[in-house]
């Protein structure tokens, strides 16, 4: 097998699939701005967005303030341009680590299969069965609401999903013709599994996760607004969405909208993105 | 507690129903509300209708109010801004309708009023006063001990003399007893109707009690969907005073605050009960706001005495003169209640809550800091409630910001409501908190009994100081005009500023909303009276 | 024993260990929630005499092992304890809001498969084209908004600026009374009463969360029928029958849409339990006494009885979709066994 011919093989599709959807295209173009918010962000915003200015408080958006000023006058735009880097750092560790461990579950249970594979099944199935939100709340109410214990608990939660795609791929193809015959050449089942079986269900994987990551970001502003979110003052898209919301009847929208529309906009490239990957990685949707 | 459609409509067609009430007119909300019904909107849940059983929370008081009697209420004042507001140094009649007390102050009798019956019809007696006295102090918890700060502990100190005879023999005198049988605890039952359904395992009837109203009150529970609604109907016979002006109080929860403004500016809802500062503020104009600074309550920063740098005082004392006072009065109480800064050392009356003599001076608080074993500053968790943010984040929020100038690094913990009472109240394992205690009983002893005796429940500071022990001792049954009161407690004051175990920032009000409704009363117990509510 | 009725009560047994798992998991949790409903129990100015008598009568006194196995007994016996902060016994409170979230849920739901599932079958018989790409962009859209946010924003424009809504003031307006209950379900009640007056009036109420909701769940449902229908569509006998010169109305409609059904209906499935566990937060924005809200007021308060009770119904409802789903599934498609390996 050639790499490279392979990977420009990749390439070009990618290419194809792009220029044929205009909105995919869109989606990576969006996905770079939000990387360069969260890169640099903290250096670019014209005020620190923690420092309150209890005499500037609920100004409406001014050149000054482009996105106004929350209740104690810090600024908004700073506010939810830094929040960037959080909300992305949440949501990626939170959806690698379901990912990580989603994987190896997955995977040893669809090639082992047996006892193993049953008690697996069970024990997905009864986080699934769950409500997952308010497993979420239970899981940061008992830890404490930490950053950490937000990334945690979104990871629960998504670890059934990762656990079933790789395991249905895994048992797909663990009696495939090219599985026994890595076994035959002398590779030993871990490497089998790692090297052979596993590489194969990363393309659904991809697309999970990219969904995954716009769901992990609308959870943890869920859990801001119950109070479960982040600690203040860290700006964090959702809970300055869950504060603004009760200003809104009184007028203040800039509060909740902005922050509102920063979160809309880094799911929706998230879930465009899903769905771009989707395209390019599953041939059955190639139009 | 349900009542169906066609009771309802039985009611309806008996003509004492207004039309509005009926489901098949087809008309607007606002409109609907007719004459006799007021629709009213709160934002936490009431959990019993009985105020004796364990696990009732703060909101349900309010029922104990509404549909029951005590022997003695408290009077009625004008507030400055037009409002109404109960009347501490005026004790008046409810159930009883006249009563004595001995010279020694240990016999009180009750002469009850001989008109007086229950919802059921059945004439009030001396016999239920003493049955739901009895129940007060055996039912543990809560009413218990609020039935203890006025010296009523035990059932034999009761007596039933006769039907219209009602005595209470006291183990000493106590400026705090009557007052104390005008909170909503010291409640009067239908002792009859609740012995009917009192079992062996529950002989005070709690079970019947939490879901019935039994009383002689204002008003009786027509209807009670725990997380939803409450339904209050009014008792067209009662006896306590004026009659309320209305047929029917529709309380509804509604959970979130910005809903709760949308209903009240539209007029949707007549009344919005305890809204947040801000919407205080910016509505009045549009509707009517009442904001009463609530007697004998401050919100404090509490100074935990137990952890290392709040034992050291000049500790203490940098941390009052570098809090923000007037930015957090404007950014977390929107310049509602009164501040509780900035006043004079010199301490000239007896009034409480009062100013303490701090204010924000920067360059003092780094001048105390340096004088203390803690020169470069500290790091120290701030615990806030989660219950209780829309006040405590932003104050929180500001002190943190301030102390941060002076090297002190803190990280804002928040405690959901649970756990809250826990670690703040009964574990007392707070360095750092925010603290809003108020006495029901408006005597400034009765808030340092609760608030600095070492190990009482609102002293969340670990503080002890063994003069304060003592003043506390001393004062707490003292008539106020006893001429040792005045010395003993400005000089409680003074250790209690000096000491600082609890920073004062502001004295909070309580605020509501009406549009279209009158006669809202403010009382102690920060919840509803609905008994002189009209519309208008 | 016909293997096919083995086969559902296979599926059945394979519940079993799950409901269990639920048990436990829920009992772990609630103990592990900070707080002690003791202390919340005894309330305000309660003395440590007081707590510790509430600690004994709630049975917290107790080693875990031995609450769980009495907590285990209790709910045997259907007993699912009582709930703090409401006072009703945690049965009552599930029997009367369970309806209300349901209802709400069936009607978002219903309404959103009406816009989605047209939605994806025109994107899926023009892939690429601009109405693709509209529909993609716009489900999208409706998917990236958290519901608390839309929710308020609903109220402010269409009760609060253009008073087209009714108040958010739960199931009824105050001046309706409920129907009596039958189903639980206001619309089911009122219309079986004959009153519609109450219906319209429940409906009016529903429109705004339900709307809220629908938005939420377009997204997996226009996705689902668009994979499906495409799949369908290049499948082998929509060629045949487009080559047996059907037209592409029948083909499309007969053929291709009522293959395409199946897997809709499980996503449907997955999407209706998933909706039903995140209305909590358009739950508390509308002041909807739903069985959401009461979860998280009962976690925030660390009543035992009430979570519990919450995550058991849940799990329920979700284990007996399941069945149904799979039991639906092989009566539709008799090529569809369970492996009863």
């Amino acid at each position: 097998m050639s790499a490279t011919t392979e990977s420009s093989g990749t390439f070009s599709h990618i290419g194809y699939v792009l220029r044929g959807n205009p909105v995919t295209l869109l989606s990576f173009v969006m996905f770079a701005i939000l990387i360069i918010a969260a890169v640099l962000g903290p250096l670019l915003v014209p005020y620190d967005p923690l420092a309150s200015e209890a005499a500037n408080a609920l100004q409406p958006p001014s050149w000054e303030h482009w996105f106004g000023t929350d209740n104690l006058g810090r600024d908004v735009f700073s506010r939810v341009v830094t929040a960037t880097r959080l909300d992305l750092m949440i949501s990626i560790s939170a959806v690698t680590l379901s990912l990580m461990a989603g994987s190896i579950l997955g995977a040893v249970a669809g090639y082992w299969g047996g006892w193993l594979d049953a008690v697996l099944n069970r024990v997905m199935d009864t986080i699934m069965a769950f409500p997952l939100f308010v497993l979420a709340m239970g899981i940061v109410a008992a830890l404490g609401n930490t950053v950490e214990n937000i990334v945690y608990a979104t990871a629960v939660i998504n670890t059934p999903f990762y656990a079933r795609l790789v395991r249905a791929e895994v048992n797909i193809r663990r009696e495939a013709g090219f599985v026994h015959a890595a076994k035959l050449a002398g590779n030993s089942d871990i490497r089998v599994l790692a090297m052979h079986i596993f590489p194969n269900a990363l393309p659904p994987m991809m697309v999970q996760m990219s969904l995954n990551l716009g769901w992990a970001i609308l959870n943890a502003a869920g859990l801001s607004f119950i109070g479960l979110g982040v600690r203040p003052p860290t700006a964090e898209w959702g809970i300055m969405v869950a504060e603004g919301a009760n200003f809104i009847v009184s007028g203040e929208w800039w509060l909740a909208v902005f922050p509102g529309l920063a979160l809309m906009f880094a799911v929706f490239t998230f879930n465009l993105m899903g769905d771009g990957l989707r395209d390019i990685v599953d041939p059955r949707q190639r139009t | 507690m349900t009542l169906t459609r066609r009771e309802l409509l039985k009611i309806g067609g008996g003509g004492v129903l207004g039309a509005g009430i009926l489901p098949f007119l087809r008309v607007l909300p606002a409109a609907a509300a007719t004459d006799d019904v007021i629709v009213g909107v709160h934002g936490q849940t009431i959990n019993s209708l009985d105020i004796h059983r364990t696990g009732t929370n703060r909101p349900s008081y309010q029922v104990a109010v509404n549909c029951y009697d005590r022997l003695v209420s408290f009077g009625t004042m004008t507030t400055p801004d037009g409002g109404l507001s109960y009347d501490y140094s005026k004790i008046e009649p409810e159930l009883a309708e006249s009563w004595t007390i001995s010279d020694d102050g240990l016999t009180m009798t009750f002469k009850l009023n001989p008109k007086a019956i229950f919802q059921d019809g059945s004439k009030v007696t001396a016999a239920d006063v003493k049955w739901s006295f009895d129940r007060a102090v055996s039912a543990g918890g809560f009413p218990t001990v609020q039935m203890k700060a006025g010296g009523l502990v035990r059932p034999d100190q009761f007596t039933a003399v006769d039907d219209e005879t009602f005595v209470i023999t006291l183990d000493r005198s106590s400026k705090l007893t009557l007052p104390d049988l005008a909170v909503p605890v010291p409640y009067i039952l239908n002792s009859r109707i609740a012995m009917a359904n009192a079992t062996a395992e529950d002989p005070w009837a709690m079970e019947y009690v939490h879901k019935n109203t039994i009383g002689s009150g204002a008003y009786k529970v027509v209807r009670w969907d725990p997380g939803q609604q409450l339904v209050y109907e009014r008792n067209d016979a009662w006896t306590g005073g004026p009659l309320p002006g209305i047929k029917r109080l529709v309380l509804r929860e509604v959970p979130s605050q910005a809903t709760r403004r949308a209903l009240i500016t539209r007029g949707d809802a007549q009344l919005s009960f305890n809204i947040p500062n801000k919407d205080a503020k910016e509505l009045s104009g549009d509707v009517k706001v009442f904001s009463t600074p609530i007697e004998n309550s401050i919100y404090v920063v509490g100074v935990n005495h137990k952890f290392e740098p709040f034992q050291d005082p000049d500790v203490r004392k940098a941390l009052a003169y570098a809090i923000p006072y007037e930015e957090i009065f404007q950014a977390a109480a929107y310049g509602r209640g009164n501040p509780m800064w900035g006043g004079s050392a010199d301490i000239d009356s007896i009034d409480w809550p009062r100013k303490s003599p701090y204010s924000t001076n920067m360059d003092k608080a780094r001048e105390h800091l340096e004088k203390s074993a803690f020169a470069k500053g500290f790091e120290v968790p701030f615990s806030i409630s989660l219950s209780q943010t829309d006040w405590m984040e932003p104050t929180a929020l500001l002190i943190q910001e301030s102390l941060a100038k002076l090297g002190i690094k803190s990280e804002i913990d928040k405690i959901p409501g649970a756990n809250w009472r826990t670690a703040s109240l009964v574990e007392k394992r707070l360095p750092l908190h925010l603290e809003g205690f108020g006495g029901w009983l408006n005597y400034p002893c009765y808030y340092f009994f609760w608030a600095y005796k070492d190990g009482h429940l609102f002293n969340s500071s670990n503080y002890r100081n063994e003069e304060i022990e003592t003043l506390v001792d001393e004062t707490l049954h003292l008539a106020v005009d006893h001429p040792d009161y005045a010395p003993k407690v400005k000089r409680m004051f003074e250790i209690a500023f000096e000491d600082l175990p609890r920073i004062p920032l502001w004295q909070p009000a309580l605020n509501v909303a009406t549009n279209g409704a009158t006669g809202y009363e403010y009382w102690f117990h920060r919840q509803l009276d609905a008994r002189k509510l009209a519309k208008g | 024993m016909s293997p096919r009725l083995r086969g559902i009560l296979f599926r059945i047994a394979q519940a079993i260990p799950v409901v269990i798992g639920v048990v436990i998991i829920g009992f772990v949790l609630t103990r592990a929630l900070p707080g002690d409903p003791a202390v919340y129990f005894a309330g305000a100015a309660a003395d440590a005499t007081s707590i510790a008598e509430i600690r004994k009568t709630l049975g917290l006194d107790l080693p875990l092992p031995q609450q769980f196995l009495i907590y285990v007994g209790d709910l045997l016996r259907g007993d699912f304890g009582q709930s703090i902060s409401t006072g009703q016994p945690v049965i009552a409170d599930l029997a009367s809001r369970l309806p209300a979230s349901l209802e709400l849920t069936l009607v978002a739901l219903l309404l959103s498969c009406a816009i989605a599932i047209p939605l994806g079958v025109m994107a899926a018989t023009r892939p690429g084209s601009l109405i693709d790409h509209a529909c993609r962009v716009l489900v999208t859209a409706g998917v990236s908004l958290p519901t608390f946010f839309t929710g308020v924003v609903l109220i402010y424009i269409f009760y609060y600026l253009l008073g087209i809504a009714p108040s958010p003031l739960g199931r009824l307006d105050f001046i309706y009374i409920e129907p009596d209950r039958i189903t639980g379900f206001y619309l089911i009640d009122s219309a079986l009463a004959g009153d519609g007056e109450t219906f319209l009036a429940a409906l009016r109420q529903l429109v705004l969360p339900a709307i809220t909701l629908a938005l939420f769940t377009l997204a997996p449902i226009a996705r689902m029928t668009r994979a499906a229908m495409l799949g369908a569509l290049s499948a082998d006998f929509v060629r045949t029958a487009r080559a047996a010169g059907l037209t592409g109305r029948t083909v499309r409609y007969t053929y291709a849409f009522r293959n395409a059904l199946l897997p809709v209906v499980t996503t449907l499935g997955m999407v209706f339990s998933f909706t039903l566990g995140a209305n909590v937060l358009v739950e508390k924005v509308f002041a909807w006494p739903g069985i959401g809200s009461y979860a998280v007021e009962a976690l925030v308060v660390s009543d035992y009885a009430a979570v519990q009770g919450f995550v058991l119904a849940m799990a329920f409802l979700f284990v007996a979709l399941n069945l149904l789903i799979d039991v639906t599934y092989t009566l539709i498609d008799p090529r569809i066994g369970f492996e009863a390996s």
